[in-house]
């Protein structure tokens, strides 16, 4: 069989899906390893503005910096807010690499904030170490990263969704299929290594504004790779774990108490009073500030009125032009002015992230998912906590080894029946005359992940909205798109229903509650160490089934003390 | 199965006066990461297309003319 004229075929050595903040630096670690490979970077939006950090970014999140902290200090905290369920191999090989990029990263010319001596100007966010290091002036980090792309002559393909993965005879990867979201478009990649940096997964449920974009995470990154992954046979991991934040009510962007914290800003209820001892994000957070938002002591906010006329416009400037620049016209719509109200907190949708949470494609301390030649780096892939720092680390990991892999490896064969298969599957809502249109669809999936996939989780109610998501299954025949740009929204929410699929698989084989309110599962309201200290791996069966197993935690590399482990679940301000 | 169309407010506004697209810029066409500015076939100037914004800026950022503004979308404000 060979493919028809209308599907063109390009062979490259290694293809990295996702062109946000991973991608670009795996992709020009590929070309600095080896400058004759071919490396492509497949983006659905366009590199020079896309993903979490289009606009910049505040700081560093985890940013571990000798003489402030050491990488085993940082592999117990996130072991620990983790509630030990952690590849800490993984979580250590980041750490080790944290301060190698934030120096190369320097020299590329981002600009990180310094002391008077020309130190990093470290800040305490998290329950016991110090990792957090500003970056105010972070709007150049996209034209950087942009200009290495260049220099190293990556190829750019922007504005292709990649759809599904392809894979050889032997089950290693071998490319991908891609949909033009301008033209509809089929494309194939054949590739000898991929590397999937797709983002979070951030539409799967809804904002409590009802506004389908209005998201917390770029919403281009709506699961993608998780559901190409899943479709491919890998292993997902921590999808019970879900991605919960703490927001501005209706904005949902970061409250940022990370950049006002150190500042001397706070949570506070609604009587102004701390309740919560950190700020940093954890699921044990969260359960507090749930508790407080639902026991009569809500809403929450986010206090700064205290503060002095300086620090305020200090804030305001960092907040108000960074990394989400609209901010300031959100509040003044409102009429909010931090120096005389507090700002009105919520709670995010669930999504499934590892940058912030620990849920994601499987992979270890090499990158590696389940399925040979596939890689996975920054929000998608599984290494908790790993945050922007976490992604360029990881991008990095991914591309070395990824070169390695396809440089000891012929060009794969193509399966074309499978490819045939798959363009008229993709293309289907096109060629409808009229039909269920991909923003109905994609709104009744993510209010019902509302109404019962959001924890506090109930056995009950996940198997009624389970029941209720699969009765969608049929729908999917009768999506309609009119153009191109509804034909890529069509097929984004069908990622978007597997997505939501996976939450409710996987929080109901969880029996146990863990992660504060990330997996608060009523009906086994203890966390069970003697069953349930282990990952539990989402994949799909010999049925095509979803399905769950348990996987093993690897020994630790740093043993924690008895006393450390249960700091972060003292999160609640006590009574004096 | 018949559909409607329904009408919406959007957040993003161009002001033809100072758009340059029909002297071939699409730079806010280019950068927005939901692609939902285009070309109004009946002006030549860009719009927004698709009421799916994440508020987000670059299109404003980078205009060449100061053509661009971003307001937040109506369900939030
Ligand atoms: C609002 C916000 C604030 C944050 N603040 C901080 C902070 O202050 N400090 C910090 O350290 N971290 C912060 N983070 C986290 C950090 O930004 C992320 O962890 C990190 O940028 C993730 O990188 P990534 O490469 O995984 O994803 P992204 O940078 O989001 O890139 C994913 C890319 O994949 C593309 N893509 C998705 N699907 C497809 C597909 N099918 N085909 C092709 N391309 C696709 C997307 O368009 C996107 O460009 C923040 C995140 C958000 C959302
Ligand atoms: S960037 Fe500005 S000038 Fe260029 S097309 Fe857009 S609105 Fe017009
Ligand atoms: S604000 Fe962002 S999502 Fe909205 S139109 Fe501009 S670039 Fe696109």
């Amino acid at each position: 069989m060979t493919l028809p004229d209308d599907i063109t075929v390009t062979d490259i050595d290694v293809l990295v899906i996702g062109g946000g903040t991973a991608g670009p630096m795996a992709a020009i670690t590929a070309k600095e390893q080896n400058p004759n490979a071919s490396v492509m970077l497949l983006e659905k939006a366009n590199v020079k503005r896309s993903g979490a950090i289009s606009m910049g970014m505040d700081g560093l999140n985890n940013a571990v910096v000798p003489g402030h902290s050491e990488p085993e200090d940082y592999v117990k905290e996130i072991t620990i807010a983790n509630d030990g369920i952690v590849l800490q191999k993984g979580v250590m090989a980041y750490a080790q690499g944290s301060f190698d990029m934030i120096q190369k990263l320097d020299q590329w010319g981002v600009y990180f904030q310094k002391d008077e001596t020309g130190e990093y100007d470290m800040k305490k966010v998290h329950h016991l170490g110090t990792y957090v290091l500003p970056m105010p002036e972070g709007h150049n980090i996209k034209k950087i990263l942009y200009r290495r792309l260049r220099r190293h002559r990556v190829t750019i393909e922007n504005r292709y969704q990649a759809i599904r993965l392809l894979k050889d005879k032997d089950g290693s990867v071998s490319g991908c299929i891609a949909l033009g979201t301008r033209d509809a478009d089929i494309i194939v990649i054949r590739a000898k290594a991929v590397v999937m940096c797709t983002g979070a997964a951030g539409r799967i449920g809804l904002p409590a504004s009802g506004y389908l974009f209005g998201t917390y995470e770029n919403p281009s990154n709506c699961g993608d790779g998780h559901s190409m992954a899943y479709h491919a046979g890998a292993e997902l991991t921590g999808l019970e774990c879900y991605q919960i934040n703490p927001l501005l009510k209706d904005y949902n962007g970061p409250a940022c108490a990370y950049v006002t914290g150190p500042l001397g800003g706070y949570t506070a209820n609604s009587q102004g009073d701390r309740f919560i001892e950190c700020d940093y994000w954890s699921g044990q957070m969260m359960m507090e500030f749930y508790n407080e938002l639902q026991g009569g002591k809500g809403p929450v906010f986010l206090k700064l009125d205290h503060l002095a006329e300086e620090t305020i416009q200090e804030i305001e400037h960092v907040l108000h032009t960074n990394e989400r620049p609209s901010r300031g016209r959100f509040h003044d719509g409102r009429g909010t002015d931090y120096r005389t109200s507090m700002v009105e907190m919520h709670i995010s949708e669930i999504g499934f992230c590892a940058g912030h949470s620990a849920s994601g494609v499987w992979v270890n301390e090499k990158g590696e998912t389940t399925i040979p030649g596939l890689y996975g780096a920054g929000d998608m892939a599984s290494i908790p906590h790993s945050y922007m720092l976490g992604a360029f680390v990881y991008g990095q990991i991914c591309g070395e080894n990824a070169t390695q892999y396809a440089l000891e490896r012929e060009i794969p064969e193509l399966d074309e029946a499978f490819i045939l298969a798959e363009r008229d599957r993709i293309l289907a809502p096109l060629k409808r005359a009229d039909g269920i249109p991909p923003s109905q669809f994609e709104y009744k999936v993510r209010r019902l992940v509302n109404d019962y996939l959001q924890p506090p989780k109930v056995t009950k109610k996940m198997d009624i909205g389970l029941a209720r998501l699969k009765a969608m299954v049929d729908d999917i025949q009768h999506l309609y798109a009119r153009d191109a740009h509804e034909l890529l929204r069509a097929n984004e929410a069908q990622h978007v229903f597997d997505c939501a699929q996976m939450a409710a698989v996987a929080s109901m084989y969880r029996t146990e509650s863990r992660w504060g309110l990330y997996h608060n599962y009523v009906d086994y309201p203890l966390t069970d160490n003697e069953k349930w200290f282990c990952h539990v791996q989402l994949f799909k069966d010999e049925h095509d089934e979803m399905s769950c197993k348990t996987k093993p935690i690897d020994p630790y590399v740093v043993e924690l003390d008895e006393h450390e482990k249960n700091a972060y679940q003292q999160m609640r301000v006590q009574a004096v | 199965m018949p559909i409607a169309s329904q009408i919406s407010m959007v957040p993003v506004v161009v002001d033809d006066e100072k758009c340059i697209a029909d002297k071939g810029c699409r730079t806010c066409i280019d950068v927005c990461p939901l692609d939902v500015l285009w070309i109004n076939e009946d002006t030549g100037k860009a719009h927004m297309k698709y009421d799916e914004c994440w508020y987000c800026m670059p299109c404003e950022a980078d205009c060449p003319t100061d053509a661009v503004t971003v307001n937040i979308p109506y369900l939030l404000r």
